[in-house]
């Protein structure tokens, strides 16, 4: 691993009232995509949340650059350039699909490939679709509408929470191929994924989240299934 | 004709309360927040007008245009202060609080200005009346129609046009969510305090015209306001307007047929309208 430009230091974090991750240390390098696995409830989606400012923690907890922004809010780190697909989606109902981009457009960094234009190249449906009322779009458009909407801020990271989630297979692929694309175009990316193989094709290097602990880590190639497994389920934790 | 007179009074009186209610409306659509000071500050606001018309010997709406920068930044400066900080989960702090604000509001102004019936001269303006039809109607409750015809056609523009609205429907969806993609709550919240208290002044300025006010007036604007806002619903600022003309309507109506039954009558169309369409005339999309 080149030295990581996000990187996460002995971070705990509570998710509610409950102490979700413990001591958690995770790096990501320019260019790289890293996923993150792990159960339901292993510290996911609160690992994603404490990047994003969503949840507030001790500044030097996460690093961007080196500098402490753990305790930043959510706007702060979005402007910044790291940039949330939420889990769930999460469009506002009371918006177009048009303007969902929009508004994840405004506050992100000007200079970059995506704009409308190239968001609409990405998912021609959306283009069709782009007066309708976010909430009228089927589930797979508004995953798509989603990952629109954070790349319109022109993201260096792009975290992704359980993209494919609720989704039929096909439409998982659909979603996956287009990874690529947006790695050429300069993002770093975080995958949060509860599919295993899923992760281990798309990612650089892997990490195993158990209980709110890194359990293993590795890159996909170097990483024995049985290993990942019993890391997974918390067999040796 | 004189049922066409009286569904005229009716709607006139009814742009006068949804000038009230666009104020609660705006705050309690974009942070689903209650402001129980809402009415306090629609009397303040007239005392302001009151006061800066006799001290200056300014028309009331040379003093309106003064007090609204200041009554602006009083809202801002409140929320920024104050509500930004009680907002979140609990409905129950901000009501609480803005209820304790109302009553210092009106406590200060019984103190330093006397419990008193005031009356904002309204000049000239106050005998002259136009024909619209078959009826005719006093200019000054036509006016206040007006103004509220504009303060929702501007409302409804900043919301749907400008991408300053977009991120106020976003807020008012999904704070979190709103925050994830860059937005700031707490500035643009605190913009929309204070254009409440700017609304707050132009339905001052037409209240206090109309007719006599006092430091404890701002209860029955505040529940006049409510009852406009529940009947139009969320959905929409025209909402504010439909609601307050079904009350001025119902209150008119009530009077011509006993003088008694003028607020009674009021309540009875709110209940009505809310029996039938619970979420009001112009709902929420939901997500």
């Amino acid at each position: 691993m080149t030295k990581p430009f996000l990187e996460t230091l002995e971070l705990d974090a509570d998710y509610g009232d409950c102490r979700a991750l413990f001591g958690v240390e995770v790096g990501l390098a320019e260019g790289e995509t890293v996923a993150v696995i792990g159960a339901n409830g292993a510290g996911k989606s609160t690992l994603l949340r404490s990047i994003a400012g969503l949840v507030r923690n001790a500044p030097e907890m996460v690093r961007l650059d080196g500098r402490p922004i753990g305790a930043l809010s959510a706007e702060q780190v979005t402007r910044l350039g790291i940039s949330t697909v939420p889990q769930g989606r999460r469009l506002f109902p009371s918006l177009s699909v048009e303007e969902n981009l929009l508004i994840g457009g405004r506050h992100g960094r000007s200079k970059g490939q995506w704009s409308l234009g190239t968001v609409y190249g990405l998912f021609p449906m959306l283009r069709e679709r782009r007066k309708a009322p976010a909430t009228a779009l089927t589930i797979g458009q508004q995953q798509m509408a989603a990952i629109g909407r954070a790349l319109m801020s022109n993201p260096r990271i792009l975290l992704c929470d359980e993209i494919g989630l609720g989704l039929p297979p096909e439409l998982i692929r659909d979603i996956y191929a287009i990874l690529p694309r947006i790695r050429e175009a300069g993002a770093s990316v975080v995958l949060a994924e509860q599919d295993i193989g899923r992760a281990l094709r798309v990612a650089d290097r892997v990490y195993c989240l158990t209980a709110g602990r890194v359990t293993l880590l590795g890159r996909p190639e170097h990483m024995r299934r049985h290993d990942i497994h019993d890391a997974y389920f918390g067999v040796r934790a | 004709m004189i049922w066409v007179e009286t569904v005229m009074q009716g709607v006139t009186l009814g742009g006068l309360y949804a000038l009230f209610a666009a104020g609660l409306y705006l705050v309690l659509g974009v942070m689903r927040l209650a402001n129980l000071a809402h009415g306090a500050f629609i009397v303040l606001a007239a005392y302001v007008i009151l006061l800066l018309a006799s001290l200056l010997e300014i028309g009331p709406l040379l003093a309106a245009l003064i007090a609204a920068p200041a009554l602006f930044a009083a809202g801002w400066l409140l929320q920024r202060l104050l509500l930004n900080r009680l907002l979140g989960e609990d409905i129950l702090p901000p009501l609480l609080v803005t209820l304790g604000l109302s009553i210092v509001i009106q406590t200060g102004l019984e103190k330093g200005l006397s419990a008193q019936s005031r009356r904002i001269s309204p000049g000239p303006l106050e005998t002259a009346t136009v024909e619209v039809g078959p009826a005719v109607v006093s200019l000054l409750p036509l006016l206040s129609l007006g103004s509220a015809v504009l303060v929702v056609l501007v409302l409804q523009w900043v919301a749907l046009r400008t991408a300053t609205g977009r991120a106020l429907r976003a807020i008012s969806d999904d704070p979190a969510t709103a925050s994830m993609v860059g937005i700031s709550p707490p500035r643009l919240l605190a913009g929309v305090t204070g254009v409440s208290l700017v609304v707050a002044t132009i339905a001052a300025l037409h209240a206090g015209t109309l007719a006599e006010f006092q430091p404890a007036s701002g209860t029955a604007y505040l529940i006049i306001a409510f009852e406009a806002v529940l009947i139009g619903g969320l959905g929409s600022p025209w909402g504010a307007l439909a609601g307050g003309i079904v009350l001025g309507v119902a209150q008119t109506a009530g009077a011509a047929l006993d003088p008694e039954w003028e607020v009674l009558a009021g309540h009875v169309a709110f209940l009505a309208v809310l029996l039938v369409r619970p979420r009001g005339l112009f709902p929420r999309a939901s997500g």
